[in-house]
């Protein structure tokens, strides 16, 4: 894979997750206001490679939506840090 | 010269090379996003197809409108120019689609 060494291609299907399907609902929601697939590779080519590879693949994909929205000026950090504290908070009641 | 895929993108600038000739990748490293992969930098190879003009995605990463569209090529190199002691057959090729202004006559 770009040159470099990489092990076999493993050809399984799965279910996506509810989480999965969010993201790429959001993903594609921001297509439609001028988010390239340019923009998105970008974002996920920059992760750093350890963080690249302990990814999953929607995992890369909200990474990357979350860098563009900052550097868009959408959302601040803030404001995703604190929707991420809410999330982790009702994730985690019984 | 005629696009095998039809594209609309103005301004877009004019394809330099035909089918047929022989470019070779700037060997450049610039910084940004870019499509060009790093093994075939400074390598030769023979456009195979001129597949028409799109918005430079190297701009297109950074939000911006990628204009004027740049034209795209399809390029064929042969594998053994590519890897040291590739152990193939000599027929082997890959095609890699470059952007014009990473391209020059060889």
């Amino acid at each position: 894979m770009g040159g470099q060494e990489a092990g076999p291609v493993q050809r399984t299907e799965h279910e996506y997750a509810e989480w999965e399907r969010r993201v790429d609902a959001l993903v594609m929601l921001m297509r439609g206001h001028g988010l390239t697939v340019d923009e998105s590779r970008k974002n996920i080519e920059a992760l750093p490679p350890a963080a690249y590879d302990a990814m999953g693949y929607y995992e890369r994909w909200i990474a990357s939506l979350s860098q563009t929205l900052l550097q868009r000026g959408i959302l601040t950090s803030d404001e995703i840090g604190r929707k991420m504290e809410q999330v982790r908070a009702r994730a985690a009641k019984p | 010269m005629k696009p095998q895929y039809e594209t609309r993108h103005s301004p877009s600038l004019p394809p330099r090379f035909d089918v047929g000739s022989r470019v070779r990748v700037r060997k450049a490293y610039p910084p940004g996003h870019i499509r060009t992969p790093f093994y075939i930098r400074g390598k030769v190879g023979e456009v195979e197809r001129y597949c028409g003009q799109f918005p430079n995605p190297e701009e297109l990463a950074y939000a911006r409108d990628g204009l004027p569209a740049q034209p795209l090529y399809r390029v064929r190199f042969h594998q053994r120019d590519l890897w040291p002691g590739y152990q193939g057959p000599a027929t082997d090729v890959l095609e890699v689609e470059i952007y014009q202004h990473w391209l020059e006559e060889a």
